[in-house]
């Protein structure tokens, strides 16, 4: 009986989520070409991932490499010193094989991506799909967390009104990506749109956001914002509505200041909620697609292009075994970064809880 | 008398110069959620003249409304709008309903019922399934044949090779299976999808676009579920089976009517996220079946560049349903995202 209930949705997601995810490895390991009406598979070994790699797209995955410049060096050599004290100590302290194996691959995923980063971008050259995916990521769930959980703090204390302001926080999050970025993309014109006047007061009414590529990248971010502190604000602010008033209180008739009443006792109370949205948040963060796609296409040149949207302009230009070799990175990226935040962050604090 | 800014009046509450501050903060923010949407609001009423001629603020006062922009949308291509609109109804509506039943049903047996399947024959089903697709992909075998060969298979042997080894998974594992599905970036997953449905003719079908975002949604609702089915006391389901009741009537006599508050919640956030889905729409859904958001997106290909106030129309129509809704089920809502998040 209860085999009954569960087989449905087992069933779906064998033939919907679990088979696909297997043919995508297996395009991403052949070659289609498209002649005449038909198509002809021809297996293609690693040439696929080759070509973003190391071949003619690897501009566009990893970016231009250039020679190490001297801060690249010194960012790169810190970066490295601190993983590699941060691996020896755990060897030092409570070994376990696969607890060992874990921190490798985490290991080397970090180091690999900052010295991606020193190469690229701290050697003044451009970084590519992935760099700007692990901006949108890094820089807009940081941004995201920060103000979500400040407007969550302050709508949490006894003020007038906070549930008229708890349901404006909230709409962003209800209106479609893509409205999102169109509104965006209104408000950002500087010739007509609302802030027209005050660009033009700086001199930069001619100036166009779509062709810096930071500038796009900033003004991606700020929308994705919008639309995402509603979520972290809501979860926040259940956070800090069931932290213990009595606690709160004894510590401020003991003479606690607000900070470190705050630092000492609510935080440690709503830290795991914070780890489990922070992890839900970028799980979302790197599945980035529309806003690059609806606000710049990916532009200026590929400046603003997530790896969710390259491998969609693969897909269009009907190269599908890159498409899938794009995506497939794309998941193992993803997984190894949120399989390692789980573990040694949200696990970590879940298990600390008293 | 300035000090008096900075102390509170009574104790446990704020100094007046922090309570100014909070005010400032919060009504700030205020302005910068609900800016972007007013602008939205009177673009729409805009004329074509009235938005190239650069920014004007104030209805009445700045510009005079006109309603062109609606007109275009609801006189001129009535049947356009209104067949994505139905679509979209249609199919957020119904990925909904399939979504949260599959859902809540698996859900309830797992947090009811000890499962434990045999790690070996998972694995070798897996190993079934990566042959046929190397057989469909490489070889060109037929999709439907393959895939009965390989049910056939696995129903035949199972047993056997079950027996040799008798690892177990337990439910804890098949929960966090069925949740880490939310990984999956769509992009992933998304052109077998559509080679899948162009092999059975469905593509741009509303069957195509259900099934999908109902397996889409399918873990945020085993998710939320899982967590509520666990809250809710087990002493009634206890005597209601010991009298003689099926788990189908156990399930829909008790379970059901407790969990309206967690059903309801989870229903609204599926409903949104099928509502707002893009990527898939765009891949699957050509012209008959087009969404909403794909209908805003067309907007962008015409020669003339966009056009602002026919777009904004559109993205208001589309986000009316969902604005009123988080405005009045907003307490509802974050009740559901909660359910799973505190807990989890």
């Amino acid at each position: 009986m209860g085999r009954l209930f569960l087989t449905p949705a087992v069933v779906l997601i064998l033939v919907f989520s679990i088979f696909p995810l297997v043919a995508s490895l297996i395009l991403a390991f052949t070659r289609i070409r498209f002649s005449g009406g038909g198509f002809k598979v021809r297996f293609a070994a690693w040439r696929n991932f080759d070509k973003q790699f190391f071949g003619s797209e690897q501009f566009h995955l990893l970016g231009t490499f250039g020679p190490l410049s001297v801060l690249a060096w010194i960012v790169g050599l810190i970066a490295s010193a601190a993983l590699i004290w941060w691996i020896y100590r755990y060897c030092r302290s409570h070994f376990t094989v696969i607890g060992f194996i874990g921190r490798l691959i985490t290991f080397a995923m970090a180091l690999s991506l900052v010295w991606l980063f020193a190469a690229t971008l701290l050697s003044g050259r451009q970084f590519g799909t992935v760099g700007t995916t692990l901006f949108y990521v890094v820089i807009g769930c940081g941004l995201q967390f920060l103000i979500g959980t400040a407007l969550a703090f302050a709508c949490s204390q006894h003020i007038r009104g906070n549930r008229t302001f708890r349901v404006i926080f909230f709409i962003p999050m209800m209106i479609t990506p893509i409205g999102v970025g169109y509104i965006f993309r209104m408000l950002a014109d500087t010739s007509k749109g609302p802030f027209a006047n005050i660009w033009q007061w700086f001199g930069l009414g001619d100036w166009s956001w779509a062709t810096d590529p930071w500038a796009s990248r900033i003004f991606i971010v700020i929308a994705d914002s919008w639309q995402w502190i509603p979520f972290v604000f809501i979860m926040m602010l259940a956070g800090f509505e069931s932290v213990s008033k009595d606690l709160n209180e004894a510590a401020e008739i003991d003479g606690a200041g607000k900070w470190m009443t705050f630092r000492e006792i609510i935080w440690p109370q709503v830290l795991p909620i914070a780890a489990t949205v922070m992890l839900i948040r970028v799980i979302e963060a790197f599945k980035i697609v529309d806003l690059p796609n609806i606000m710049t296409a990916g532009g200026p040149g590929i400046a603003t292009e997530s790896v969710s949207l390259q491998s969609y302009y693969a897909w269009r230009s009907l190269d599908l075994g890159s498409a899938s070799a794009i995506a497939y990175i794309l998941l193992f990226i993803t997984v190894v970064i949120c399989v390692s935040f789980f573990n040694l962050v949200v696990l970590a604090r879940v298990r600390a809880k008293p | 008398m300035i000090r008096s800014l900075f102390e509170p009046r009574k104790i446990g509450e704020m100094a007046p110069a922090t309570k100014l501050l909070l005010y400032f903060i919060l009504f700030a923010w205020s302005l910068f959620v609900i800016f972007p949407i007013y602008w939205l609001l009177i673009t729409s009423f805009k004329t074509p003249a009235a938005v190239n001629e650069g920014p004007f603020f104030l209805p009445w006062v700045d510009f005079k409304p006109s309603l062109h922009a609606w007109k275009d949308l609801f006189v001129y291509d009535l049947s356009d709008t209104m067949r994505a609109y139905f679509n979209s109804i249609v199919i957020a509506l119904t990925a909904t309903a399939l979504s949260v039943f599959v859902g809540s049903l698996a859900a309830y047996s797992l947090s009811r019922i000890e499962f434990a399947p045999n790690l070996i024959t998972i694995l070798y089903f897996v190993v079934l399934l990566i042959g046929a697709s190397v057989a469909i992909g490489v070889y060109k075998t037929d999709l439907w044949l393959t895939l009965a060969v390989v049910v056939a298979l696995f129903f035949l042997l199972a047993r056997a090779v079950g027996r040799l080894y008798t690892a177990r998974l337990k439910n804890g594992d098949i929960l966090f299976w069925i949740i880490s599905q939310r990984i999956l970036a769509p992009i992933v997953v998304v052109v077998p999808i559509y080679m899948m449905f162009q092999s059975v003719k469905l593509l741009d079908t509303h069957i195509a676009l259900i099934i999908t975002y109902a397996v889409v949604n399918l873990p945020i609702v085993v998710w939320l579920m899982f967590d509520f089915f666990n809250s809710i006391p087990r002493d009634l389901e206890e005597s209601a089976q010991l009298d003689g009741a099926t788990m189908i009537m156990t399930f829909r006599e008790i379970v059901l009517p407790l969990s309206r508050t967690g059903l309801s919640a989870t229903t609204l956030l599926v409903m949104i996220f099928s509502w707002n889905e893009y990527l898939f729409a765009l891949f699957i859904s050509t012209s008959k079946a087009q969404t909403l958001p794909i209908l805003v997106a067309a907007m962008n290909a015409g020669e003339r560049g966009i056009l602002w106030w026919t777009m904004s129309v559109a993205i208001i129509i589309m986000i009316i349903p969902v604005v009123v809704m988080a405005v009045f089920l907003q307490k509802y809502i974050s009740k559901g995202l909660l359910v799973g998040a505190v807990k989890g």
